[in-house]
């Protein structure tokens, strides 16, 4: 299986505070990888150095076989281009509509003439679920659920290899949320993503993802698929995944 | 409000406190002080009766908590009598939980050195990044200037739309009135000396030299300095400047650069409102006041004020605006993840760029005046 991340030895220290203390993970192609712990420990930090949004201080971070370390700007440019990121709270563009904020970039980045970027957009708005008739509403019309499931067809736009995903599911009802989980697991099979993502959410994490890596006191704790995880002896693990395992 | 009472029986060796009624944060300061005054050194024994007490809250459980403890210190044998099992519980929660062992720390004491280095250092952290955000913004202007699809001209154009067509009729207002203003004043001095027609001289200079270019600055600084710190802090609060980032947009080139230039390619043509409404302004009272007409006016004016006056202001216009738009964008980009620091940042941005294009202001004056123009 090929590698698309590799973390070594990674370091983050934010004023005094040191957060990661020599991280090393790494990530297969097509699979659903989560980023768990308990809060404060870094995960999202972790996932904003991936993507380039924050300096990590030692190590290093591959990603698509470029390294993140003196990485120059039209490497970053292209690098940006392969992977689709979904925020917190979908972080859509407030002054565009939704079918504005899906085709943004691929005005910006293609030359397609403007009836094929409408049928772009008609289908990834289709693939997330939501209803082509919301395409003109502005983020600020719309539910949590919906902003969630019309950023990640923003992030879907230009067909990425890869999604980092930031707590897809919080905010969400429970019933909502299975439906981004089972959405999740289905775009994994028809696009063949790659998908990185932080999450609390236990049902959510045992229904979604392959593999693991949960973070504890700077390190990382257990990195692995869940089935042996009560191997593991930290503190955290043994109360976050304590009782679903009973 | 229920009220609760305290009884004290004192014996030779036993002292008895009883509560009744319901002890809870509102009633258990009066209480604190009876214990405090009492003397019982000299006693054996206390009895804490809660039989007659209906509600104990968690408050009320630590203060009897802490006369427990304080009693049990002075090796007195402590008791408490209630049948009550709600009451006992709360009582248990609270030794368990209590776990204050010494005082929180509420905020760390500095001294005044420390506190003046502090501040220093935090400004001059300030003064880097502003340094840093410049620099960024040249070397986006440099890519920019590389080829001419880069300019975003549909963004430029709705910018020049919001902030300065838009502006124009609260422009025109203010140095209309300015202009009345000014005339109005001069004129009552003018007419002692009989030196009414020196009127145009002066509302010609100052109103082209200074005041329009001025009175537009702060206008604009308040309405759009303002507007672009707080538009780009709730994107950035948002995360949509981080989204921006994720997808390779540059912020600087999409946000950015089409405000700084739309404000820069519109003030020059806000001050030239700004001078036409001044001076017509002017031209009223003098009308009405000092009996001058608008054709001796203009022709007066023709006459002495050059046009040099006129390309001064003017020509301050796009410094004015690059402050003014750098300074509001810049603040917007220090919004911090809180709601607080969009108000902080928005005051921040009008009173700085106020003050930074006075200071331009005064720079160019000099400027001018040495230069002989």
């Amino acid at each position: 299986m090929k590698q698309i991340i590799k973390v070594s030895n990674v370091k983050t220290i934010f004023d005094e505070k040191v957060v990661h203390d020599g991280l090393n993970l790494s990530i297969n192609e097509g699979e659903i990888y989560g980023l768990l712990g308990p809060s404060g420990c870094g995960k999202t930090t972790l996932l904003r150095e991936m993507v380039m949004l924050q300096k990590f201080h030692d190590g290093n971070i591959d990603i698509l076989g470029h390294s993140l370390r003196n990485i120059n700007h039209n490497d970053a440019q292209t690098l940006r281009k392969e992977w689709g990121v979904l925020f917190q709270a979908g972080a859509l563009f407030s002054s565009l509509t939704i079918a504005e904020n899906i085709s943004l970039p691929l005005i910006e980045y293609t030359n397609l003439s403007k009836k094929m970027i409408d049928e772009i957009v008609a289908f990834k708005i289709n693939i997330v679920g939501l209803n082509v008739n919301d395409a003109h509403l502005y983020p600020s019309q719309i539910s949590g659920g919906m902003k969630k499931k019309a950023g990640l067809a923003r992030a879907l736009a230009m067909d990425p290899k890869l999604l980092f995903l930031d707590e897809p599911t919080s905010g969400l009802d429970p019933i909502s949320a299975r439906d981004f989980d089972s959405l999740i697991l289905e775009l994994r099979s028809l696009l063949g993503l790659s998908i990185v993502m932080v999450s609390h959410d236990l049902q959510s994490i045992y229904d979604t993802l392959d593999r693991v890596a949960i973070i504890d006191n700077k390190k990382i704790a257990y990195e692995g698929t869940l089935d042996n995880i009560s191997e593991s002896n930290s503190p955290f693990i043994k109360t976050f995944f304590g009782k679903y395992n009973e | 409000m229920d009220s609760s009472t305290l009884k004290l029986t004192q014996t030779e060796s036993t002292l008895t406190l009883d509560f009744s009624g319901e002890l809870t944060l509102f009633t258990i300061t009066n209480h604190q002080e009876t214990v405090k005054s009492t003397s019982f050194l000299d006693k054996s024994k206390v009895e804490i009766n809660l039989e007659k007490l209906t509600y104990l809250d968690t408050a009320a459980a630590i203060f009897l908590d802490n006369i427990y403890n304080s009693f049990s210190k002075h090796s007195i044998e402590v008791s408490f009598i209630t049948s009550n099992q709600d009451i006992l519980d709360t009582l248990e929660l609270v030794k368990s939980k209590k776990g204050m062992h010494e005082p929180i720390r509420h905020k760390k004491e500095i001294t005044l050195i420390e506190s003046i280095g502090k501040y220093a250092y935090k400004h001059f952290l300030g003064f880097l990044a502003f340094m840093s955000f410049l620099g960024e913004l040249f070397a986006t202007k440099m890519h920019y200037l590389k080829s001419f699809k880069n300019f975003r001209f549909k963004e430029i154009a709705f910018e020049i739309n919001e902030s300065g067509i838009k502006a124009i009729g609260i422009i025109s207002l203010t140095s209309f009135l300015i202009g009345l203003v000014i005339a109005y004043q001069s004129a009552f001095q003018l007419k002692i000396y009989g030196a009414n027609i020196f009127i145009v001289d002066m509302l010609g200079i100052s109103i082209l030299r200074e005041l329009a270019p001025l009175i537009t600055a702060i206008v604009i600084a308040g309405r759009s300095g303002s507007a672009f710190t707080a538009q780009i802090g709730a994107m950035k609060i948002t995360e949509e400047l981080d989204a921006m980032r994720t997808m390779g947009f540059s912020p600087h080139k999409f946000l950015v650069l089409p405000r700084i230039l739309a404000l820069m390619i519109i003030m020059p043509i806000l001050i030239l409102i700004a001078d036409i409404m001044g001076i017509l302004g002017g031209m009223v009272v003098a009308n009405l006041d000092l009996k001058i007409t608008t054709e001796l006016f203009l022709d007066r004016f023709n006459e002495v004020v050059a046009a040099k006056h006129f390309f001064v202001g003017i020509v301050k216009g796009p410094f004015f605006a690059f402050l003014i738009a750098t300074i509001g964008i810049y603040r917007g980009l220090m919004v911090k993840n809180d709601t607080q620091s969009i108000g902080f940042n928005t005051t921040k941005s009008v009173v700085e760029s106020i003050f930074a294009v006075i200071i331009c202001d005064a720079i160019f004056s000099i400027m001018f005046t040495n230069l002989g123009i």
